[in-house]
């Protein structure tokens, strides 16, 4: 089984891309767990038709220690296994206490078991790497590889870099590795080229570009994915490309992160300010 | 002089195992005392990562030391549960139950109350459940006060413990509840928790009640926790000589007397750290001058009584106070003749507190022991050369997290109780208002002072000095007794007590004297560490070939 995680500035598309994606793997005929890694709970809607899930921290506190993984754990598009973490309400409590719960305890009700016949297990993590509890997924040999989305704005790129930084920080001790930015445009100027060359100085590849387009949307409001609502779409065989490529990855490196000047070059040299 | 080489020699021994950047730090909080200088001592900093300090937590001072000892306070930790029953009663606070009734009880100290936080209210945050336990403690035993104390996990996940406080406080009608931000890891010690019980008392108990107790000589006692019943000794003492005591912060105290003690007209204090700020805040707010008070030992305790009188200035109380005095002193005296030669000589230490190492140094006097070395766990530099430096205490950052509450006159309640004039004379005639000259200018020449000793720096002195007793607390307790020197605990005195007053300065005697004349620290050590073991070598191999072992196995 192979574990990844998807990071990524707040609002740059983290949910739609990973659900997208784990629609063309599932497509593919691989067995793939989605694991909501945000209080919003906003994960899996596209999978499910919904936000038709219970979290796992909700169960936890209604049920006492009486927790099923069925409680916690719906099927949906293309017999993928999704399940959300949770969390409190905003300026509540503690939410990334919240996620190492909900996954230690997905770890003890066996989600991750041989039995499951898993090829996937996608954690799609909050914007921000706040605190401790966000970096959980890259912690502990929990995800194995990291793929960042991003885009040619100035603030994502500052984003995927201090991701980059969080990564190294766990290389050592939790094995993690860094497989690729994914470029989800914006239509910036000169984006593709830009998001290569900072690929190519963090020491990774750019391991897609996916084109902006409308049709993400209306799939969006119809609670489905691009593959799921528009399987003709254009759009939706970017996706199958994407997931053909990660399936496909074998480029798995401990990224060397930018500092703050030569980051502000690579915008000089390539990007808007050209 | 030959002392001097001595002392600056362990003292390097005490450093030369550090880091150098520890061991210059450290070096600034050891002081070899000179009593006729002005000398600085480094206090109230952070200890150094992975030294062994004696220090408690925030949380600890605030709950533990300050609010502990009240009886109709109900005090809830918003927190784990170790929190809260970890501090419960270990300091062996003892308070009184007279006029109660069976269906008057309100001595909640005989309970541990704690909201029990669990994993999932520190992710969905704990006010809900906080609310739900203070609403149970009002419905179970309708307190007149509930005080919540927040723990550390409640300051990271930031439950807004005030409001649901004061929400409660509009709910029920006839409860003050009120909260301390306490959180543990607050301040560099137990110290900032009790600044941070000082403010809270003072904002919402000290002086909401306007019953007017009677009494001719009305003071407060702050700093007297009531440890082993000392505060049932005082105020034995303060009874015979006429004098009323509204309140005692906090020893055997109530929450009305808390309420009502901006009626007196003097406060006394006995340890400056813990309380000088409720003190200082009084006298601006209401007019109540305060002076240092000191019963912990038979001399220093007449002192005191002697100087509550002098500020009163009534003959017929000076005349009674002189009268008890000299009626308590005869079976001081008695008891003190007859320890005597047992003690006298004989060497202490004391590492406690934020005044008691300082304090107990009267008794040690009496008893013609020399205070070898001594040092506080969480006392400020004033605590040890004297107020008259505070003006000059930088104020870090640490101490800049808690907050200095600002204080004004209150206009209806203030009374003047001393005119200029007469403050004047009497501080011409000996008695200080607002001062303390700390530890050091009590201690001898060449003794050494040592703030915020660590366990090995302990060691070193015990091996170097060989003290017969050591003053400090549990932490210390079994470490020093395994070195050979009895241990008198005087966080909770043990199982002893009271020590306060006269009829403490007795209690005292006799148990120093026991403890250092006691035969039994000269069998501490195995036999074979102490006398040569025989010795033998092998002549020849027993051993069985592998293959036989086998066969049997």
């Amino acid at each position: 089984m192979r574990k990844i995680a998807i990071y990524g500035k707040g609002g740059i598309g983290k949910s739609t891309t990973t659900q997208n994606t784990v629609a063309g793997l599932a497509e593919m005929g691989k067995k793939v767990m989605v694991v909501g890694c945000d209080p919003k709970a906003d994960s899996t809607r596209l999978l499910l038709g919904g936000l038709a899930q219970k979290t796992v921290l909700d169960t936890l506190r209604d049920e006492g220690e009486d927790v099923e993984l069925d409680d916690i754990m719906k099927i949906g598009y293309g017999n993928t296994s999704c399940t959300e973490s949770g969390g409190p309400e905003p300026g509540v409590g503690c939410a990334g206490r919240g996620i190492i719960t909900s996954i230690n305890m997905l770890e003890q009700l066996g989600a991750y078991d041989e039995d499951k016949n898993l090829d996937y297990a996608f954690y799609d993590v909050l914007g921000d790497v706040v605190c401790g509890g966000f970096a959980m997924p890259i912690r502990d040999g929990k995800a194995q590889e990291i793929y960042i989305v991003v885009s040619g704005e100035m603030m994502a790129m500052y984003a995927a870099n201090n991701i980059c930084k969080g990564i190294v920080k766990y290389a050592d001790a939790g094995g993690v590795r860094l497989g690729g930015l994914i470029c989800n445009s914006r239509n910036v100027d000169n984006e593709k080229q830009m998001i290569e060359e900072l690929a190519k100085q963090l020491g990774t590849q750019m391991i897609h570009f996916v084109p902006r387009e409308n049709q993400v949307q209306r799939a969006e409001i119809n609670r489905k994915t691009v593959i799921d609502y528009s399987p003709e779409h254009a759009q939706a065989d970017e996706y199958r490309t994407l997931a053909q490529k990660i399936d496909a990855n074998e480029m798995f490196v401990v990224p060397n992160p930018l500092e703050i000047e030569e980051l502000e070059k690579l915008l000089i040299d390539f990007g808007i300010a050209n | 002089m030959a002392d001097t080489v001595k002392t600056e020699a362990v003292i390097d021994k005490m450093l030369e195992k550090y880091p150098a950047k520890v061991a210059r730090k450290r070096k600034k909080a050891i002081v070899v005392n000179d009593k006729d200088a002005q000398q600085e001592i480094q206090a109230n900093v952070r200890t150094v990562p992975g030294i062994i300090t004696q220090r408690g937590c925030t949380y600890a001072g605030c709950k533990g030391v300050v609010l502990g000892p009240t009886r109709d306070i109900v005090n809830l930790t918003h927190g784990p549960i170790g929190c809260g029953f970890y501090s419960w009663l270990t300091r062996r606070n003892q308070t009184s139950v007279q006029g109660q009734t069976p269906e008057n009880q309100e001595n909640f100290m005989t309970y541990c109350f704690s909201t029990d936080m669990q994993d999932s209210n520190i992710v969905f945050g704990g006010e809900k459940k906080l609310r739900q336990s203070i609403e149970e403690v009002y419905e179970l035993f309708h307190p007149k006060a509930i005080g919540v104390f927040a723990t550390c996990p409640v300051g990271l996940i930031g439950d807004d413990i005030h409001q649901v406080s004061k929400e409660c406080t509009q709910k029920f009608g006839d409860c003050n509840v009120f909260a301390f931000s306490c959180e543990g890891y607050k301040g560099v010690s137990q110290s900032a928790g009790h600044h941070i019980a000082n403010n809270q008392l003072f904002k919402h108990v000290i002086g909401t009640s306007d019953d007017y107790p009677e009494g001719k000589y009305k003071i407060n006692l702050l700093g007297e926790y009531n440890i082993g019943g000392d505060a049932f000794v005082i105020e034995d003492i303060l009874e015979k000589c006429g004098i009323t005591l509204l309140s005692t912060m906090s020893g055997n105290s109530t929450y009305k007397g808390f309420a009502s003690s901006h009626h007196a007209d003097l406060n006394g204090i006995m340890c400056h750290r813990s309380i000088n700020y409720v003190a200082e805040m009084m006298e601006t707010k209401y007019g109540i001058p305060w002076i240092k008070v000191n019963f912990i030992g038979a001399d220093a305790s007449a002192k005191s009584l002697r100087k509550i009188a002098q500020y009163f200035g009534d003959k017929e109380l000076i005349d009674r106070v002189e009268k008890v005095i000299s009626e308590e002193m005869v079976a001081v005296e008695e008891a003190r003749k007859e320890v005597l030669p047992k003690t006298e000589g004989k060497k202490a230490m004391l590492f406690v507190g934020g005044s008691r190492a300082h304090h107990y140094q009267e008794l040690f006097k009496e008893l013609g022991m020399k205070s070898m070395a001594a040092g506080y766990e969480f006392g400020h530099r004033g605590d040890y050369e004297g107020r008259e430096v505070l003006p000059s205490i930088k104020v870090d950052a640490d101490s800049r997290n808690i907050e200095e509450l600002t204080v004004v006159k209150d206009e209806e309640k203030f009374k003047s109780r001393i005119s200029e004039e007469q403050k004047t004379k009497l501080e011409k005639a000996g008695l200080k208002f607002r001062d303390y000259e700390g530890l050091m200018s009590d201690m001898e020449s060449d003794t050494l002072v040592i703030d915020d000793l660590s366990h090995f720096e302990m060691e070193v002195l015990i091996k170097e000095y060989k003290p017969d007793v050591f003053c400090a607390g549990i932490k210390e307790k079994y470490a020093v007794q395994k070195m050979g020197v009895p241990l008198k605990q005087l966080h909770s005195y043990d199982y002893g007590g009271p020590y306060a007053g006269f009829e403490g300065a007795v209690n005292f005697y006799k148990d120093i004297a026991r403890m250092t004349n006691s035969k039994i620290w000269d069998l501490i050590g195995a036999p074979w560490e102490k006398e040569k073991t025989l010795s033998a070598s092998v002549v020849h191999d027993t051993k069985k070939p592998e293959k036989e072992e086998k066969e049997s196995a």
